[in-house]
């Protein structure tokens, strides 16, 4: 009886491999397969996501095929499309804009392929269109970064403010979370607020027009940059001012790239909220439950938002500049 | 050639914007106009204006001999974005800085001779033309930094971007030597004249046996050059390569400052001082928005509407509508030479 | 065909028309008769097109009448005049190419039913309308499928169909070979037979005495006047397109001094040509030698002083200058030949507008020396000066731009600069038109004082008694060959209007002419 059912379930395996090796995309030794529709690699945060996970693929032995769609919704769509033609067991999407996905989220549904969005949200009437959602809360890394001046300051600080390009979401949430924290704290005021574009070199023009503006530097007791590209042109402004950032002018900014570990380990910056580049660590972890016992998750997984200081910034500029 | 100052009168509308916002500056910010030594450096809000505009007064340079030619250099950004990446990435890897300045310049003559050929040879329309290495020079400059921000700490480099000659910092220094440079190397040849020649009509101009090609290579050449250097200055100012960033849109910018200092898009006379000057207005309009406080909403609104003022204050149309100011001859067309009085 | 008294068809009396104080029609009268097919000719400027476009509303004239079977008629633009019965035909055929013939033929006015368009009856209705032009082709298939002739047909069904009147048919046989245009006369007699006037626009005598039953010539904006084609001989009419008086005694100016044709030529051109542009021709030039060039428009002649020059290439043939075979690769060439050119349309081609007449004249001594060798600004000045003085150039000082002189000072500039780099052979292409008559006399003495200088000149001119005034020896062009070459005693204004006017040798090519190609 029992070696029946061995038998049996020996020869259930064969045919499965068998059908296994028929498919293209199925790794012949039984290997997960994702297909992730990457957006493209217009940041070094763009970079270091794929980078981040390849390397998280690897770790779990799963085989991760990668699309760059350079920035086109329509290459998401064929890679989306393709993907399901080659059966994967999973496809990832980092949706390059929110709106426009609904039909092919169908196909890849009826398909029985689970869709998780990595980094960004869509906008869709159909929430079982996709599994789950790996973002970050951009609101929170405001509050986070917020908090953290707050505390450092007593509550008692004139910040200035370097916005990333206006109207984009991520600059309007970062504000968001941050002016909360503002409004908690009558000591803290922003002082002064303009566009720095998430650029280097607008963070540094833009910081130098705030010395100038505030007596020199004298007024300003920290800047806040919502990404720590602007923080880093903004150091360079403060350092050619002649001030001292990071004792002078506190430094704190997101996004925590390796540059802004370095400056923090030269001490002129001071702190930095992590948007870690690892969305899809979790993902393959949600996929991989669901996988095993069936269980979905839940609609959004939330990445954290950690807050990183000098004291850990060797060590952490350390491991992370292979991963940018 | 209206290389020179004397149509002191024809240029009135630019000097006069530029001292117009200068002023309107120091009236939102009185500190405007005070300068310090910073470090050995000059150090103030004018200074910022000068030092800031630098990039975009070195791409209205060359594109001033580009639209004089009636073309246009849509690349003149990412042109900005591949020597930059190339100094950065070379730098990192640990070449001298000559090298590093030879290989970036380098890069910037030859996107300029690749626009000029695409121009010159294959008769390309220049928008068109240029708008391919617009699109595809950002994907090298990000070919050569592999997509990451490529920081380097050699301070000879970062030298150009905020070191200083006698107190004046390095940017301005070298937009004033390439202006020299560009205006000599126009006026003291037969260049200007091809230039301005080929942009009014170019097949009159090869039919007098204007080598028309290679005119128009060479200020897509020199244009390109010029964007080179914009790029190591911006590079070198941020310690860093931003191939995605650096230079986006200046093209815009330095065209409107090309338009601004009163060189038409039709083509023909040029004038490269009225074109940094246009370059400084600009600039000078950016650093008092930021100053001023103003929310960064309204940048965009502000300096479209101040930017009208100036245009038209050069409109023609406008210009006979209002009183002259005194001095200023309106200029009326003579059609009609004299009629000979003897048979 | 209609009742004796009944008024004309179309009735044009005293047209004026002037653009900037210049007078491009003055008191033309024109009468269109029911059935008749009518050539309009002209020269350049002669004022052809002034007319047809006054006459189809796209120009408003000044003073005269137009009156449409009797009535008066005032079109305001090409809708209006389309609804007044005129249709008017291009050289190119101004329909949409990607839509069906069919849709083309009623684009604006497609059957409808039901509030839809009826393509069932649109396209049976135009099957029946291109039947009666003997034409049976796909009407479903878009326009751009079929050849020139046929699109111009549909356009001709079209405005025909429009219920035209008057059709105007615009050198549709421009771009038409020989068998192509032998299908578009049928069709005009069969729309004559059908009491439609034609007014046809052509350059081609051979197509006129063809397919015309009158002929009217203007020039300079004036009528020459109104024949029935079969009592007007060809020559007459040439006299009439050249507003020569055959009568009128040419006289010649005496050549300088005899020139022995058996010294070597300065320029030799042997079986020089370009396919579609020049038949191959031989052309020798000697030092202090004047060649004409005549020819009706279209001839070939501008094409003949564009490949002399090197502006277009040939593709046959070779140059000898002074001995030597050379190249003759472009402008640039010419130039360091030693060769200069005035084009013929002095505002594109020649001058730089916006520039000094300073600049103007010193630019192609500057070009060839080089830009690495500026020619100081003083220099320039004396230069400038010097032909200012010389030729007379009306003009406040050197600094004004050339643009805002007169036609005659324009030329008389441009003069300039090829004397400035001191050529040895001058291409001059038609060099007194639209030029006041003071600097007309002025240009044809400085022609005979470089030739008497020892220049070698080929000048290109529809001024016969100019042509004949100053040229050794005449080259008269037609159908794009170089016919015939007068020489001594044979160049007059009567031998060339003759040669002019043979009839075109039966084969050799069809007047099949060709669209002009310029860089």
């Amino acid at each position: 009886m029992s070696m029946t059912w061995l038998k049996s379930a020996v020869a259930a395996t064969a045919v499965v491999a068998l059908f296994a090796g028929v498919a293209p995309a199925q790794a012949a030794d039984g290997k997960l397969v994702v297909g992730f529709s990457q957006i493209g690699s217009e940041s070094g945060w763009r970079a270091a996501e794929t980078k981040t996970a390849k390397a998280e693929a690897d770790k779990r032995g799963i085989d991760l095929k990668i699309s760059d769609a350079q920035q086109k919704q329509e290459n998401q769509i064929k890679a989306v499309r393709s993907f399901v033609a080659q059966g994967v067991d999973a496809i990832f999407i980092a949706p390059v804009v929110a709106t426009g996905w609904d039909s092919v989220l169908k196909e890849a549904k009826e398909a029985k392929i689970p869709v998780v969005l990595l980094d960004r949200q869509i906008d869709t009437k159909d929430n079982s269109l996709y599994m789950t959602a790996v973002t970050s809360d951009t609101v929170h890394e405001g509050r986070v970064a917020g908090e953290w001046l707050a505390k450092k300051t007593s509550g008692k600080c004139a910040v200035v403010e370097l916005q990333g390009t206006v109207g984009s979401s991520p600059a309007i949430n970062r504000k968001k979370g941050f002016d909360e924290i503002v409004a908690k704290n009558p000591g803290m005021k922003i002082v002064r607020t303009q566009s720095g574009d998430f650029t280097r070199a607008k963070g540094k023009e833009v910081m130098e027009s705030f010395i100038k503006a505030e007596n020199g530097g004298k007024g300003i007791c920290a800047v806040y940059a919502h990404n720590d590209d602007m923080a880093v042109g903004a150091i360079q402004a403060i350092k050619e001012a002649g001030l001292k950032p990071g004792s002078d002018i506190l430094v704190v900014s997101i996004d925590g790239v390796p540059d802004i570990f370095k400056a923090m380990a030269e001490g002129t910056a001071n702190a930095t909220v992590e948007l870690t580049p690892n969305m899809a660590g979790p993902a393959y972890d949600a996929l991989i439950a669901y996988k095993k016992t069936g269980t979905l998750p839940a609609k959004w997984i939330q990445t954290e938002s950690a807050l990183f200081t000098p004291e850990t910034a060797k060590a952490e500029y350390e491991r992370r500049k292979d991963a940018y | 050639m209206s290389l020179s100052l004397s149509g002191s009168t024809r240029n009135l509308p630019q000097y006069g914007a530029l001292v117009a916002v200068l002023l309107a500056n120091w009236l939102l910010f009185p500190d405007f106009f005070s300068i310090r030594l910073q470090d050995g450096r000059l150090f103030g809000s004018l200074v910022d204006v000068m030092n800031r505009g630098a990039p975009v007064a070195l791409l209205a340079i060359g594109m001033t001999m580009v639209i004089a030619t009636r073309g246009v250099d849509l690349s003149v950004g990412a042109i900005m974005a591949i020597s930059g990446a190339i100094a950065a990435t070379m730098t990192q890897a640990g070449w001298g800085l000559s090298a590093v300045l030879a290989a970036s310049l380098a890069s910037g003559l030859l996107c300029g001779l690749w626009n000029g050929v695409l121009v010159a040879v294959l008769r390309i329309q220049p928008i068109i033309a240029t708008l391919i290495l617009m699109v595809a020079g950002r994907g090298i400059a990000q070919l050569v930094t592999e997509g990451q921000i490529v920081t380097f700490v050699s301070p000879d480099l970062a030298a150009i971007g905020s070191g200083s000659f006698l107190t004046v910092p390095m940017p301005v220094v070298l937009t004033v030597a390439m202006l020299g440079l560009t205006a000599l190397l126009v006026r003291m040849t037969a260049l200007g004249l091809m230039i301005e020649s080929v942009g009014v009509n170019r097949l009159s101009s090869a039919y007098a046996g204007v080598n028309t090609p290679v005119i128009l290579i060479a200020v897509y050449v020199w244009c390109g050059l010029c964007a080179a250097v914009a790029g190591l200055i911006v590079t070198a100012d941020i310690r860093g390569a931003d191939a995605n960033n650096a230079g986006l849109w200046l093209e815009l910018d330095a065209i409107l400052a090309v338009v601004v200092g009163g060189t038409s898009l039709l083509g023909g006379r040029f004038g490269l001082l009225m074109s940094v000057v246009g370059a400084a207005i600009l600039q000078a309009m950016n650093t008092g928005i930021l100053l001023s406080g103003f929310k960064p909403e309204f940048n965009l609104i502000v300096k479209a509407a101040v930017l009208l003022v100036v245009l038209l204050a050069q409109s023609p149309a406008l210009t006979t509508l209002l009183p002259r100011p005194r001095g200023a001859q309106p200029i009326k067309p003579h059609p009609v030479a004299p009629k000979r009085t003897t048979p | 065909m209609t009742h004796p008294h009944a008024p004309p068809l179309l009735a044009i009396r005293g047209l004026s028309k002037a653009f900037l104080g210049v007078q491009a029609l003055d008191g033309v009268d024109f009468t269109l008769r029911h059935g008749e097919v009518h050539a309009l000719l002209g020269e350049n400027g002669a004022g052809k097109s002034t007319l047809i476009k006054t006459l189809t509303g796209v120009y408003q004239r000044d003073g005269g009448t137009i009156a449409l079977c009797g009535e008066e008629i005032a079109p305001r633009s090409v809708e209006d005049a389309q609804r007044l019965n005129i249709g008017t035909v291009y050289q190119e055929v101004n329909l949409l190419p990607n839509l069906s013939v069919a849709e083309n033929l009623f684009l604006g006015r497609q059957p409808m039913r039901f509030g839809l368009v009826d393509r069932a009856a649109m396209r049976r209705r135009a099957r029946v309308i291109l039947d009666g032009y003997g034409l049976s082709i796909d009407v479903a298939a878009p326009l751009q499928r079929f050849s020139v002739a046929t699109q111009q047909i549909v356009a001709i069904a079209r405005a025909v169909d429009m219920s035209a009147k008057v059709l105007i048919l615009d050198e549709p046989t421009a771009s038409l070979d020989a068998q192509e245009v032998a299908v578009l006369f049928d069709v005009m007699r069969g729309l004559k037979a059908r009491g439609i006037g034609i007014v046809f626009v052509t350059h081609f005598l051979d197509q006129v005495y063809a397919v015309c039953d009158r002929i009217t010539v203007l020039r300079n904006g004036r009528l020459v006047g109104e024949r029935r084609a079969a009592d007007l001989p060809r020559l007459d009419l040439v006299a009439m397109m050249l507003g020569r008086e055959l009568e009128a005694a040419s006289h010649r100016l005496a050549q300088p001094e005899e020139i022995d044709d058996s010294r070597p030529p300065l320029v030799r051109f042997q079986g020089f040509g370009k396919t579609r542009s020049v038949a191959p021709f031989d052309l020798d030039i000697r030092p202090g030698e004047v060649v004409g060039l005549a020819g009706l428009l279209g001839s070939g002649r501008t094409e003949t002083a564009r490949l002399a020059f090197g502006v277009d290439r040939a593709d046959s043939g070779s140059v000898t200058v002074d001995g030597e075979k050379t190249q003759l690769r472009g402008p640039r060439e010419a130039v360091r030949l030693g060769f200069g050119y005035c084009p013929e349309d002095r505002k594109k081609e020649g001058i730089v507008g916006a520039l000094s007449v300073r600049e103007n004249i010193i630019l192609a001594l500057q070009a060839r020396q080089g830009w690495l060798k500026p020619i100081p600004r003083r220099r320039q000045q004396e230069i400038a000066d010097r032909f200012i003085r010389l030729l007379d150039i009306r003009t406040p000082d050197a600094e004004r731009p050339i643009q805002l002189l007169s036609g005659g000072n324009q030329q008389k500039a441009l003069l300039a600069r090829w004397l400035a780099t001191e050529p040895r052979f001058l291409i001059l292409d038609e060099p007194t038109r639209g030029i006041d008559v003071g600097a007309h006399a002025e240009i044809i003495r400085l022609i005979e004082r470089l030739c008497a200088d020892g220049m070698a000149l080929l000048v290109v001119s529809s001024e016969l008694e100019e042509i004949v005034a100053y040229s050794r020896r005449v080259i008269v062009l037609r159908d794009r060959h170089h016919v015939d070459v007068l020489r001594g005693e044979d160049v007059s204004v009567e031998r060339i209007v003759a040669s002019i006017a043979s009839e075109s040798p039966p084969s050799p090519v069809p007047p099949s002419p060709v669209a002009e190609v310029r860089p």
